[in-house]
């Protein structure tokens, strides 16, 4: 067990799912209390909340799940959306328990699911800095210790005694980042918390995040940058619905990962059946992103031109519908908006009712590395909005290959040719 | 690593969950923190502060001088009757605020249970503890009520301590069962004003519980409260109303209500992340 720090068996998480998420009210209450009075009393008492009624659905987030972790390790856990990787740092966190299995852990733990857990707006930064340390755990001495670190990594120095409510959201992102980087467990359990702030603080936490990796801590890490995956971690695991997929060198999960991402993932398919538009002249069905080999996709590489398919039904005969797509970055830029009536032959014209395609083949060598974020429009130009639909895709840039230095300013990065020679 | 020994294990309970009362104290920074954030917070962004935490028991005083006591004539045992509720109100208002403030505590907490492993327990605790302070502002005052109409406690006074803790574990042992429930049925949350209220007039602090006979008044004191405003005013107004067997029916009665809070709590303990 000496050389184990993390040992996970058999792990299963079960949900149930429907009833899961909505609160009970007295109506409900009273009428289950009618129907079936003395179960429900019951299971009250026995605690189990009284909430498992046989039209429950069950969902397991998580299923046999087993891997250890050697002590000192740096071990990714990667997979997409669904998989069930904040619900195993929650089983390792003990925030939640497993319905099924166990696992061991040696050692002195600290997660960071979130930073900033805690903090109050009235409370100034100093105060925020001891309730939230002692939140994620630290003793007093130690933040009393790492007071004048913290502060200075946060580089709010000026503002340490104004309430944390005046703060702009920056400035609030790395104060609560510096106090969980300055947090010093054995085995340390992060979810997705580098993604704050702007670039410039993204890179000062990565390199944060590999000293601490060197320091010979143990480290699980989940994230959805595969970059940082496979910069920080030596193994990776890979989840997929719950169960695990891959465990191995970080390099070689993250590339079966990408390759698979295409079969797998079915992002890409959406329908707006639920939508209350009634009256709507057209209206969107579905969005998908493709590959120019009409294979639907979730990973866009930065040098390949790739398909975005908008489905919609035209209900009344309409003339000068403009159809049209824009792309956000990760932090809600507007990148770009393209829209059909771009092309000059469907400028003025009517279209019948029906069901209709738009595709628009996009470029995205200009695209810097990272998650973008699809919303749609309909139009009649200067006249109406049919039609809006945010965050209806997403996609991400890999930068595997990507020719440029990724920390450049601006929101695109397109490549430009420069001439160099020496000056007459 | 000087912990390299301590070995945590993640397993499903079954069941009844153990209490786990030392990691409880492992945590004791925490519980700490959570208070001084409760005190700190209470009275931030409020036009007349603490002062708060004296006006509701002052004013309930007045309005139960004014009725019960001068419109009613209610007997007071004895004592000038406004001085006779007051001393009833204090403990009778740190009760009631630390159960609504602490039944609420966990699904105002919702972002901590979620986010960060600790014992659940610390967040009822600490809400429940934090309302000291309030009960400190007001007593002030009930001191100062004492000197005006001259009556100073006697060697009795001692006692006062233990009917605190007393008020303490019974107020703990409310929110416990009510915090815990209100996580998965938000009806709670509408039925602590009600509760509150008939709790209020089911107390002897508008009236005497001299006025029932006994055994009815032993009776009587199952409700841990009766036990706690006769003990105030036996050890510091020096009433007769011969409190013994009262406040040991009482007591029973809170410590029973405490560690069943205790043990539901734990038992729901582990879906609070889940559900809340």
């Amino acid at each position: 067990m000496g050389e184990i720090a993390i040992r996970v068996e058999g792990i299963g998480k079960q949900y149930r799912i429907g009833k899961r998420e909505q609160y009970k009210t007295l109506r409900d209450t009273l009428v289950s209390a009618f129907t079936t009075p003395l179960r429900k009393a019951g299971k009250v008492l026995r605690g189990e909340g009284g909430d498992s009624g046989e039209s429950d659905q069950i969902l397991w987030a998580l299923e046999d799940i087993s891997f250890q972790v050697k002590r000192g390790e740096v071990i990714g856990v990667i997979g997409g959306n669904g998989a069930g990787k904040s619900t195993l740092l929650k089983i390792l966190s003990r925030i939640t328990e497993p319905t099924v299995g166990f696992a061991e852990i040696q050692g002195r733990v600290g997660s960071l699911l979130e930073v900033g857990t805690g903090f109050h707006p009235e409370l100034t930064g100093r105060e925020n800095i001891y309730l939230n340390g002692a939140i994620l755990g630290m003793k007093q001495t130690d933040i009393d210790r790492q007071f004048d670190e913290i502060v200075a990594f946060s580089e709010v120095e000026r503002f340490i005694d104004t309430p944390v409510k005046h703060y702009s959201s920056g400035m609030y992102l790395r104060l609560a980042f510096a106090v969980a980087a300055h947090l010093e467990p054995e085995i340390l359990l992060i979810d997705e918390v580098l993604a704050v702030g702007d670039a410039g603080f993204q890179k000062k936490c990565l390199g944060k995040m590999g000293n601490v990796a060197k320091e010979g801590r143990t480290v699980l890490f989940v994230s959805h940058n595969l970059g940082a995956i496979t910069q920080l971690c030596g193994t990776a695991v890979q989840l997929e619905k719950g169960r695990l997929k891959r465990v191995g060198p970080a390099s070689e999960v993250v590339a079966a990962y990408l390759s698979a991402v295409v079969d797998t993932e079915l992002r890409p398919s959406w329908s707006s059946d639920s939508c209350n538009l009634n009256h709507a002249e057209s209206r969107f069905r579905s969005a998908r992103l493709l590959s120019v080999e009409k294979q639907p996709m979730a990973t866009v590489h930065f040098d390949s031109p790739f398909l975005i398919e908008l489905t919609y039904d035209v209900t009344v005969s309409i003339r000068d519908l403009s159809i049209s797509y824009k792309v956000y970055d990760y932090q809600g830029n507007l990148v770009f908006e393209s829209m059909d009536t771009d092309m000059p032959e469907w400028k003025g014209r009517v279209r019948e009712p029906g069901r209709y395609c738009s595709t628009c083949q996009v470029f995205p060598s200009f695209l810097k590395p990272g998650r973008y974020y699809v919303a749609l429009s309909s139009f009649v130009e200067r006249v109406k909005i049919v039609e809006r639909q945010d965050n209806v895709l997403s996609f991400d840039v890999s930068e595997i290959g990507y020719p440029l230095n990724p920390d450049r300013l601006g929101i695109v990065s397109p490549i430009f040719p420069w001439t160099v020679r020496p000056c007459d | 690593m000087k912990d390299a020994a301590e070995i945590i294990r993640i397993v499903p309970t079954q069941g009844w969950a153990a209490l786990r009362l030392k990691e409880l104290w492992a945590y004791r920074e925490l519980l700490y923190f959570l208070v001084w954030r409760d005190v700190k917070v209470r009275y931030k962004q409020t036009a007349l502060g603490a002062i708060w935490a004296i006006l509701q028991p002052v004013f309930t005083m007045v309005v139960f001088s004014l009725f019960f006591g001068r419109l009613g004539k209610m007997p007071s045992d004895g004592l000038p009757y406004p001085l006779f509720s007051f001393a009833a109100l204090v403990p009778w208002t740190y009760f009631s605020h630390g159960l609504s403030q602490a039944s609420n505590s966990l699904v105002g907490s919702a972002n901590l249970i979620k986010k960060v492993y600790f014992p659940r327990l610390a967040i009822p605790i600490a809400s429940v503890a934090s309302g000291l302070i309030d009960f400190a502002l007001a007593f002030l005052v009930l001191l100062g009520m004492m000197l005006y109409y001259g009556i100073l406690p006697g060697s009795k006074v001692i006692v006062l301590p233990l009917l605190l803790l007393l008020t303490l574990v019974t107020s703990l042992g409310v929110s416990l069962w009510l915090s815990a429930l209100n996580v998965h049925f938000r009806d709670v949350r509408h039925v602590i004003p009600f509760l509150t209220q008939l709790w209020l007039f089911s107390t002897p602090i508008a009236y005497p519980s001299s006025l029932l006979s006994e055994p009815w008044r032993t009776v009587y004191s199952i409700n841990p409260m009766v036990g706690v405003v006769e003990g105030f005013r036996w050890a510091l107004l020096g009433t007769d109303t011969a409190p013994g067997p009262m406040i040991i029916v009482s007591s029973v009665a809170a410590v029973v209500i405490l560690v069943s809070g205790v043990f539901y709590f734990r038992r729901l303990e582990k879906t609070f992340a889940d559900v809340v």
